[in-house]
């Protein structure tokens, strides 16, 4: 039973003189999402790079299963003002998709309306989804996603995760996230790795949170059950932020 | 028909301005201006090679442009530097190198005026037939290189991570920008040509909203240049480089002239009245 998409063996990358990161060992299957947690600087990044092959490990080894298709969500990424793109060919930037492909990507992560605009156009959240939408719209294998939600508002960063969840259920692909928003998180995660320039702790949610090294990481006070913040609408939004007056209840 | 020399020089300047019109515009999207003078300073110590050995101008150019390429790329992975250090360095020191070498071999006769700005009413038919010929092998690489290149613009670890070869399609790249700059170099000359790389691309960029509209309108924009260019030197006696690229540059001030808000407004005052 060899299932694994991607699988790190004690790697390490070794940058001017100091260790980025060392003695990393994680293993992503299909239809199962592993969350890598850590400080700024802690490797996260670099160890989603060595997952991908950009970064080739100067210790242990980096092995991907050969012939899947990989998507991937920078962490950062700037488009220069020469160019001039549209979201439908950000889309298209990799992978040639057919324009109903493309809508049903941009309808998942909620910015179809958007088809057309220029990307420099679009807001930081409204960004995020589009690299989230061209991600998925490869329907791949192994997905990284690299701080996948960052600028993008409260109510729709639950609403992306919850997409993400869907995703690995729909195309049962295997999801390696990286993120800050613990609380989010958490209970959506099979694996969490927890890092500071090594494996601080890792397992299932519930018991990473309980490791004294966790607690020496992010404080005891972060109980990710408590910390969801319920949000109770009465109302639901339109992609464009406007009300929808159908009340979907009725 | 090609015994006429302004025949010749039309078909070589449109030829030129079709390649120089989208590889102009990944020059600028990724912002290597400086990269395309580089190439054309170091050009000087090629020409100096073809008279020395008695060997193709432009072959010799190509093989020269592609050595400082490499030496760049080398030189990245080499030194922390930043690329327009680098860059500067290597210009400035092989053009030096190419006038040590023609002042040493003193029985090379260079026409510098020629070399520095072209002289395109003296391209014979193998010029036009380089400039066609290596345009198109130019034109075809680049259409089968876009998709990873394009990727590998807009992010390379991108690219790099969901199976691209960027890597290659870059280095292929280089080697493009290398061709059309020898293959340029009667045409328009080693100061001129980074400007008819780069003043249709600037000028299509005020006018397209998609990369490849961007890439068709800045030969069309070129090629414009280049005929109107050749008939105002004709017309004026003016030397017809320079005259192409200020005829380029006289498009570019048009396109920043905002059309469409223009039309809108005036819609707007029929409207209203």
């Amino acid at each position: 039973m060899n299932k694994s998409l991607v699988e790190l063996n004690n790697c390490g990358v070794f940058r001017n003189q100091k260790w980025l990161v060392r003695g990393v060992s994680l293993k992503v299957s299909q239809g199962e999402i592993v969350t890598l947690i850590g400080p700024n600087g802690s490797g996260k990044s670099t160890t989603a790079k060595m997952s991908l092959d950009i970064l080739k490990p100067d210790e242990g080894t980096n092995t991907i299963k050969k012939d899947i298709r990989i998507s991937y969500v920078p962490q950062k990424i700037s488009i220069d003002w020469s160019l001039p793109l549209r979201s439908i060919d950000f889309v298209n930037l990799v992978t040639k998709h057919k324009t109903s492909e493309i809508n049903d990507a941009l309808g998942i992560t909620g910015i179809q309306h958007l088809i057309n605009e220029d990307v420099r156009n679009l807001s930081g959240g409204e960004f995020q989804r589009l690299l989230m939408a061209r991600a998925i719209a490869k329907e791949p294998h192994f997905l990284v996603l690299d701080e996948p939600v960052q600028g993008v508002d409260y109510s729709g960063e639950i609403a992306l995760y919850k997409t993400i969840q869907e995703i690995v259920k729909k195309i049962n692909c295997g999801i390696l996230l990286i993120s800050h928003n613990l609380h989010v998180v958490m209970s959506q995660t099979d694996y969490v790795i927890c890092l500071n320039g090594h494996v601080c702790c890792s397992g299932i949610p519930s018991s990473v949170i309980k490791d004294q090294e966790y607690i020496k990481l992010f404080g005891s006070n972060i109980d990710p059950t408590l910390s969801l913040y319920k949000h109770n609408h009465d109302h639901h939004h339109l992609p464009d932020g406007s009300i929808d007056k159908v009340d979907k209840n009725k | 028909m090609f015994d006429d020399f302004i025949i010749r020089a039309f078909a070589a300047g449109i030829g030129l301005a079709l390649i120089t019109g989208p590889l102009g515009c990944f020059i600028i999207w990724r912002r290597l201006s400086y990269f395309g003078d580089t190439i054309a300073h170091s050009a000087l110590l090629g020409v100096v090679i073809a008279y020395a050995m008695n060997f193709n101008l432009i072959i010799a150019v190509f093989a020269v442009s592609c050595f400082v390429a490499l030496s760049l790329l080398f030189l990245q992975k080499r030194t922390n530097l930043p690329d327009d250090a680098l860059l500067g360095l290597l210009a400035h020191s092989v053009l030096a190198i190419g006038l040590v070498l023609l002042g040493i071999l003193s029985f090379i006769r260079v026409d510098l005026m020629g070399l520095l700005f072209g002289d395109i009413l003296s391209v014979n038919i193998t010029d036009v037939l380089f400039v066609w010929v290596g345009g198109s092998i130019v034109l075809i690489v680049l259409i089968l290189i876009w998709r990873p290149l394009f990727a590998a613009t807009v992010n390379l670890e991108l690219a790099k991570a969901e199976g691209l070869n960027a890597d290659l399609a870059n280095a292929i790249f280089t080697i493009l920008i290398a061709s059309v700059i020898a293959i340029s170099i009667k045409i328009v000359g080693i100061l001129l040509i980074t400007g008819l790389l780069i003043i249709p691309a600037a000028a299509s960029r005020n006018l397209s909203s998609t990369p490849i509209q961007m890439a068709i309108i800045s030969s069309v924009i070129g090629l414009v240049s280049v005929v109107l260019g050749l008939q105002t030197s004709m017309i004026w006696n003016s030397p017809t480089g320079p005259t192409i690229l200020a005829i380029a540059l006289g498009v570019f001030i048009l396109t920043l002239i905002p059309l469409k808000k223009l039309l809108i407004s005036k819609k707007k005052i029929e409207l209203l009245n």
